[in-house]
């Protein structure tokens, strides 16, 4: 182990040019340490049972709640409403889990003391992060997929039956249709910005209790409160800037021109909240003590 | 060196249990020394009272046509309904009047915007006649708006009643009348005080309530009145609302008139109560989201007709309390969610905390082997500190809240600042404490099963705060469902609106309105509450720590 290594671990670090500098020429090339990094987090991250059963409540839930709602929702009633929309209502719901795991990849190394083992092997935390962030986006992605594949389908069959049909001015629900096409490729990249917002926030706060409150608290207190506000200024600004109610409106099919925001507007909005507690996780993470 | 003669000291005391009192100060111990739960119990209140003031604040009256008092407003100052067709006399002194109802009927007045269609007025009795269509005999200070009174009527869905100064109820004998079967009424005024009876045969009379009104002149007006409340088929669909509120028309056919005491004049006069209020919107036809309910405008088709010895009073309104849609401070007590999920999480840290640290669960369970009393202990501390945090809170909250919103202009004949010590005040402060309290015993029980504070965190604001985004969301059907079955149906405790039996509303979980009444919807989380944590006892028992 060269000195400049041990130098990293023993000595705290402060973003000092020359520390870094010396960091670098000890691992040799800047990235050569990733591949190395994504293996490991991909080892830590399968080897764990919660990641699979968190995974696949994610799944079972947003499937399960957009077919429930899929089933209740007739059109006599609710010609009003946006098939799309309800048959990926569970997302509103899938998103805990995906957020929870996203929460438990960072936490679960601080409860463990873990995280002192990785920072060992991979001094540089920056990696740590991108590694994690990379797992986790993969493992997101795929499970989104299903998800929400899985509850286009079930809009697909049920919602014809309840009154959605082309006589009340409703076109199938398929994803060769361009903006269904657009809602769930769209709720993919919603769950996988919940997963960066959680990490994101987990790496800041590193205990898994108190970002996991964060997180939902971000995601589901925030737009019960800005549709409670009796001022039509203050829960437009609500719906536009919370990240849940922003990045949802990636779902919206029809009478786009009355959305509080545009669907990319929207999840632009949600890319930003993921992004600054990115930054936040990545800043802390970086000149902080483990 | 003799080792056995050296008695060791014994206390003479019994030697220490695992009492129940101990486990609890060992729990008191644990919560207390940390500091981070210690910061967290007192920031929840803090934020809870934070947030809920910030949304009384944004709330702003001028742009919520509901913030003024549509109508006028009653003896003791609250805001009221007060439309109907009078056939009145004066009747000076005491006195007393006595009728049969024979017939009670009730129609849709076409609005401008055409009769509710087929498949909304299923929803309400008949084709028309409303379950408080309303028609009978009244004795009332004066034709204006507002004044007291006292009545007995019958009802299309409630049998006779007799009501009195907007706010009373009292149920008769009688059912609705069948034409076959008159309702006999009568009412008899003795000074201030009116005393309402009903009879099925017009000879054995029943005595329904007597009604105090202080202050009643002794010239009153007295006579026959029929008005019919709007029928408010108002449903929630999918991220929508619609539906609205007709106008209803009342008709009553009344014989067998006859009189007693002070009356002087010999003819009816029919007089249109409260004519045209400050209505917001034109009545009786489509109505939106955030629409706020008319005032119904008295009814073409409305009247007095003599046959005879027979009458007929036809009338549209009603005469009754004023139920606001909106509720602005109970929406803002939704502010409160912020100091719970603090609340939750940590309920559910408070346990996990002990399968983490140094396996602390384990010196737990070996100090005190009789684990379901361990988690009883835990769960009563926790509930305990939350539940004095969220009283806190929860006063402050209404308080200043009550008071802003009155100071900011919403009309306190509709939204009256409740006294912390009123029923209602209680009903919003102890129960939001409660649920607080509740809450963090579901997050230990959720914690003790799960082991995972992330997890149990999740599942519990899951169960309790996601039900809420839903049901705002989901058609009227499941959207009620949502809040009868799962823990969020505790927070009609929240519910700032003062509702009556005597006054229909449709109740839309999107304005904030609880399928449950208050205590019930809490009674459903005090059952998640004490089966999760059973379930947790029953796994504490049976798995290794």
């Amino acid at each position: 182990m060269s000195p400049a290594l041990q130098d990293e671990r023993a000595v705290p670090r402060h973003p000092a040019a020359q520390d870094r500098a010396a960091a670098r020429s000890a691992l040799g090339a800047t990235w050569a340490g990733l591949p190395d990094a994504l293996h490991a987090e991909w080892t830590k991250l399968r080897t764990v049972s919660s990641t699979a059963w968190l995974l696949l409540v994610a799944i079972v839930v947003t499937i399960a709640t957009g077919a429930i709602t899929s089933s209740v929702v007739k059109c006599p009633g609710s010609c009003g409403a946006d098939p799309a929309k309800i048959s990926l209502t569970g997302v509103m719901l899938g998103q805990a889990t995906i957020a929870v795991l996203a929460v438990l990849v960072m936490t679960s190394e601080y409860s463990t003391g873990m995280i002192r083992a990785t920072l060992t092997a991979v001094p540089r935390r920056t990696t740590v992060l991108a590694a994690k962030a990379a797992v986790l986006t993969a493992v997101v992605l795929v499970a989104g997929t299903i998800a929400v594949l899985g509850s286009v389908l079930a809009g697909e069959l049920l919602l014809p039956g309840n009154g959605f049909t082309a006589a009340h001015g409703f076109g199938p629900l398929t994803l060769v249709h361009g903006p269904v096409l657009r809602a769930a490729a769209g709720s993919v990249l919603y769950f996988w910005l919940i997963a960066m917002l959680g990490l994101g926030i987990a790496a800041a706060v590193r205990e898994s209790g108190v970002a996991t409150t964060l997180v939902l608290g971000l995601l589901y207190v925030l737009p019960i409160i800005g549709s409670l506000i009796l001022n039509p200024h203050w829960e437009r600004r609500f719906q536009r800037y919370s990240p849940m109610d922003a990045g949802l409106a990636i779902q919206a099919t029809r009478n786009l021109g009355k959305l509080p925001i545009g669907p990319w507007e929207g999840l632009g909005v949600l890319a930003c909240w993921a992004a600054a507690a990115m930054l936040a996780g990545w800043g802390l993470l970086r000149w902080r003590d483990a | 060196m003799t080792t056995s003669s050296i008695t060791p000291y014994r206390s003479g005391r019994k030697p220490g249990r695992d009492g129940f009192a101990q486990l609890l100060r060992s729990e008191w111990t644990k919560f207390r020394t940390v500091r981070g739960w210690l910061y967290a119990l007192i920031a929840a209140p803090l934020l809870a009272a934070l947030a809920t003031l910030a949304i009384v604040g944004a709330a702003n009256p001028t742009r919520n046509p509901g913030a003024q008092n549509p109508g006028p407003t009653g003896p003791n100052g609250e805001a009221v309904t007060d439309q109907f067709e009078f056939a009145h006399q004066p009747l000076t002194g005491n006195g007393s009047i006595t009728v049969a109802v024979t017939s009670l009927t009730g129609s849709f007045v076409a609005p401008p915007g055409g009769l509710p269609p087929a498949g909304w007025v299923q929803h309400s009795l008949g084709q028309g006649l409303q379950p408080w269509t309303k028609a009978g005999i009244i004795i009332k200070d004066g034709t204006k708006p507002g004044a007291a009174y006292a009545a007995v009527m019958v009802t299309g869905g409630h049998g006779v009643r007799m009501q009195y100064d907007y706010t009373h109820d009292i149920a008769g004998q009688g059912g609705s009348p069948p034409a076959a079967a008159p309702a006999w009424l009568r009412l008899t005024r003795s000074g201030d005080t009116i005393a309402g009876y009903d009879s099925a045969d017009g000879t054995h009379w029943t005595r329904i309530g007597t009604a105090a009104l202080a202050g009643l002149p002794s010239t009153v007006q007295a006579g026959m009145f029929a008005t019919s409340p709007g029928a408010d088929l108002t449903t929630q669909g999918f991220a929508s609302n619609n539906g609205g509120q007709f106008s209803t028309l009342g008709t009553a056919a009344i014989g067998h008139v006859s009189r007693q005491g002070g009356w002087t004049a010999s003819a009816w006069t029919a007089s249109q109560v409260g004519l045209l209020t400050k209505a917001n919107g034109p009545p009786g036809v489509h109505c939106g989201t955030g629409c706020v309910r008319a005032g119904s405008k008295p009814a073409p088709g409305a009247g007095f007709t003599a046959h005879g010895d027979t009458y007929t009073v036809s009338g549209s309104g009603d005469i009754a309390p004023y139920v606001p849609i909106l509720d602005p401070l109970g929406l803002s007590f939704k502010g409160t969610l912020v100091g719970l999920i603090a609340v939750i999480a940590l309920g559910a840290m408070f346990i996990t905390a002990e399968f983490r640290r140094g396996m602390m669960i384990r010196t737990t369970f070996v100090a005190s082997p009789r684990r379901g009393r361990v988690l009883a202990a835990k769960a009563l501390v926790i509930g305990s500190v939350t539940f004095v945090a969220g009283l806190a809170g929860a006063a402050v909250a209404f308080v200043a809240g009550g008071h802003k919103l009155t100071q900011s202009g919403w009309s306190a004949a509709v939204f009256p600042a409740w006294p912390l010590l009123s029923a209602h005040g209680l009903q919003m402060v102890v129960g939001t404490a409660g649920l607080f309290a509740l809450a963090a015993v579901l997050a230990v029980a959720a914690g003790a099963t799960l082991r995972r504070s992330a997890g149990a965190i999740a599942a519990v604001i899951g169960v309790i705060i996601v039900p809420l985004i839903l049901a705002t969301l989901l058609p009227m059907g499941p959207a009620q469902w949502l809040l009868r079955l799962t823990p969020a149906a505790a927070f009609s405790v929240q519910q700032g609106t003062q509702f009556y039996p005597q006054v229909s509303h449709a109740c839309l979980p999107y304005n904030g309105c609880y399928p449950l009444s208050p205590w019930n919807g809490f009674a459903v989380l005090a059952v998640w509450a004490v089966l999760a944590l059973g379930g947790a006892i029953y796994l504490a028992r049976r798995r290794d720590a």
